[in-house]
C-alpha cells in the first residue's frame, strides 16, 4: 500500500520532481476533496440543465406568447454573455441582494452558499444551450408523429414527455454531448469564486509546495481523464439509445 | 445511412441542425439599441429606488462615473480577444493542414495537439501560459518584457488554434471528392488543389463556425482578470472597492459588464446565424 507513496519519494530525491499529492497525505487530500466537488459539481449542473433544456424547449413550443418571448429572451441573454460574469453577477450581485439568516453572533449566513451559487449559473448558463439544441431535436420530430399522438389522445404534455422528447433526445445527442463537456471545463470558473473545486485545490497545493509544474501536469492529467470518462459514457448512451435502423 | 425509403414511407425524424433562438427585439440594429439602452437604465436605475435618500451616490452615477475607465478594460479585453484569435487562426491553419496531411507521423502529431488544446479547460490552458512562460525573454541580448496581457493573449490564441484546426479539417473534409479527383485529372498536384481548388470553396463554409469561435474568445477573455491581468472585470472588482464596498453596488457594476458584452456579442451571433443560413441554402 506504500509502494506508491514510497516511489513518488523516492522520485523527489532522485530526480527533483515533487509530486507532493501522491505522497503527502494533506495534499492528496485536499486534491481528493477538490476532485469530489469537481464532480459535484458536474453531475448536478449536467441534472440541472438537461431539465432546463428540456423545459424550456417545452415552452418554446407553447402557446403562451409570453412564456415564448421570457425563455428566447434567457437564451439570448445567457448564450451572449461571459460565464465567468455571469457567475459573479450571480454570487456577488444576486447574493448580496437575497435575504441571508444571521447567526448567534452576528455572523451573515447567505441563503445559498458559493457552491450552490456556482451550481445555480452554471446550470442556467448550459441549461440556456440546451433549450437550443433540445428545441432542433424537436424541430425534427415529424409533425404526423405529434399528430398521431394526439389522434391517440395524448395531452400537449404528456406526447411532449412519451413522444417527442424521447425522439428528440436521440437525435440531438451528439449536439448535447458536446454541450456537456463544454460544462465540464467551464465548471473551473467555479474556482473565481473560491469554490475550492479541483483547479483549486491544485492551485492551493502548488503555491504552498512550490511544485507549480507537477501540479500542472496533474491537473491537466485530471481533466483528461474527466473528459475522456464523459464522452465514454455519452457514447455509451448514444448507442444504448440508437434508434435501430436509424444512423446518420 | 438512412435506410432507402419508399414513397409511402414516413420518415422517422426530419434532418437535424442546431438553430439559433431570436429574441424578439432583434428587428433591427436602432431598436435593439434602445431596448439596450432601456435595460441598461433599468439595469442601473432600479436599485436605486430601493435606496434611501441618504445614500452617497445612486448607483446608476457610480456607474456612469466609472463608465468610462470600465470601457477601458472592456476595449482591452477586445483588443485580447482580436489578437488572440489573430495569432490562433494562423496557426489553426498550420494545424489543420497538418491534420490533412499524407504524412501519418505529422497528421498524429498535429491530431494529438488538436485533441490537447481543444480538450483542456480554457481556464487551465491560461494558467498553463501565465505560470510556465518567464515574464520577459532575452533575444539575441536584448531583453523582452512579456506584459501579463501578452501572455493571457498567447494563453486564449492556444484553444483557437486547435478549434480553427478542427474548422479547417472538417470545411475541407465537406467538399466533394470529386472536386479531388477532377483536379487530379487536369494534373494538378497536391499541393495546388489544396491551395488553388479547395481552400477558396472552403473560406466561405469555415466563415460562420470561426465566428462563433471568436464569439466564444471574446467573452472568455474575462477569464484574465482571474490570473491577474487588468481588464474589465478586474476593472469592475477595484471600482466597487473605491466606491466604498457597498453590498448593492454588486449588482449594478456587473449589470453593466454583461451589458457591454452583450451588445458585443449579440451583433456577432445574429451575423452569424444569417450566415449560416445563407450559405446552407446555397
Amino acid at each position: 500500500m506504500d509502494a506508491v507513496p514510497n516511489w513518488f519519494r523516492s522520485l523527489y530525491e532522485t530526480t527533483g520532481f515533487n509530486f507532493t499529492v501522491f505522497y503527502d497525505p494533506y495534499d492528496w487530500h485536499r486534491y481528493v476533496n477538490g476532485l469530489k466537488i469537481t464532480l459535484l459539481l458536474m453531475v448536478t449542473t449536467i441534472l440541472v440543465s438537461l431539465v432546463i433544456g428540456a423545459v424550456g424547449a417545452f415552452i418554446q413550443g407553447g402557446p403562451s406568447r409570453f412564456l415564448r418571448s421570457v425563455v428566447n429572451g434567457f437564451v439570448v441573454v445567457f448564450r451572449n454573455t461571459p460565464p465567468l460574469v455571469q457567475i459573479f453577477f450571480f454570487y456577488f450581485g444576486l447574493g448580496t441582494l437575497l435575504p441571508a439568516a444571521r447567526t448567534a453572533d452576528g455572523l451573515r449566513v447567505p441563503l445559498l452558499d458559493n457552491v450552490q451559487w456556482a451550481i445555480v449559473s452554471l446550470a442556467l448558463f448550459a441549461g440556456a444551450f440546451n433549450v437550443e439544441i433540445f428545441r432542433s431535436g424537436i424541430e425534427a420530430v415529424p409533425r404526423t408523429t405529434v399528430e398521431a399522438a394526439e389522434s391517440l389522445g395524448y395531452t400537449r404534455r404528456k406526447a411532449y414527455l412519451y413522444v417527442v422528447l424521447p425522439l428528440a433526445l436521440r437525435v440531438c445527442l451528439p449536439a448535447l454531448n458536446n454541450n456537456l463537456i463544454n460544462l465540464l471545463k467551464t465548471t473551473t470558473l467555479a474556482y473565481a469564486i473560491a469554490v475550492p473545486e479541483t483547479l483549486y485545490a491544485v492551485k492551493q497545493i502548488w503555491s504552498e509546495s512550490q511544485n507549480v509544474l507537477e501540479m500542472m501536469m496533474v491537473l491537466l492529467a485530471t481533466y483528461a481523464v474527466l473528459v475522456g470518462v464523459l464522452v465514454w459514457i455519452m457514447h455509451r448512451w448514444e448507442r444504448a439509445l440508437r434508434i435501430p435502423g436509424y444512423s446518420r | 445511412m438512412r435506410p432507402p425509403q419508399t414513397a409511402s414511407d414516413l420518415p422517422v425524424l426530419l434532418p437535424f441542425r442546431v438553430s439559433r433562438t431570436r429574441a424578439r427585439f432583434a428587428v433591427g440594429p436602432v431598436r435593439a439599441g434602445l431596448l439596450g439602452a432601456g435595460l441598461a437604465g433599468l439595469i442601473l436605475v432600479a436599485p436605486a429606488f430601493a435606496q434611501g435618500p441618504d445614500a452617497v451616490l445612486s448607483p446608476f452615477q457610480v456607474v456612469l462615473r466609472w463608465a468610462p475607465l470600465l470601457l477601458t478594460g472592456f476595449a482591452l479585453n477586445v483588443a485580447i480577444s482580436l489578437i488572440a484569435m489573430l495569432l490562433g487562426t494562423a496557426a489553426g491553419v498550420g494545424l489543420g493542414l497538418g491534420l490533412l496531411s499524407e504524412g501519418p507521423i505529422l497528421r498524429r502529431i498535429a491530431w494529438a495537439l488538436t485533441q490537447f488544446f481543444r480538450n483542456v479547460p480554457w481556464l487551465v490552458l491560461l494558467f498553463f501560459v501565465m505560470f510556465l512562460v518567464p515574464f520577459q525573454v532575452t533575444v539575441l541580448g536584448v531583453r523582452v518584457p512579456l506584459p501579463d496581457w501578452i501572455k493571457a493573449t498567447v494563453g486564449f490564441a492556444l484553444p483557437v488554434m486547435a478549434n480553427v484546426a478542427e474548422i479547417v479539417r472538417a470545411a475541407v473534409r465537406s467538399v466533394p471528392a470529386a472536386q479531388w479527383e477532377a483536379a487530379e485529372s487536369l494534373a494538378f498536384t497536391r499541393r495546388q488543389t489544396l491551395f488553388r481548388i479547395i481552400l477558396p470553396q472552403c473560406l466561405k463554409r469555415m466563415l460562420p463556425p470561426w465566428m462563433n469561435v471568436y464569439a466564444l474568445i471574446a467573452m472568455a477573455t474575462v477569464q484574465a482578470s482571474i490570473v491577474g491581468v487588468t481588464e474589465m472585470l478586474t476593472l469592475t472588482a477595484q471600482v466597487h472597492a473605491a466606491e466604498g464596498g457597498r453590498p448593492e453596488l454588486f449588482a449594478p457594476l456587473y449589470g453593466f459588464a454583461l451589458l457591454c458584452f452583450f451588445l458585443y456579442c449579440y451583433p456577432i451571433d445574429r451575423l452569424t446565424a444569417r450566415l449560416e443560413r445563407r450559405f446552407e441554402t446555397a
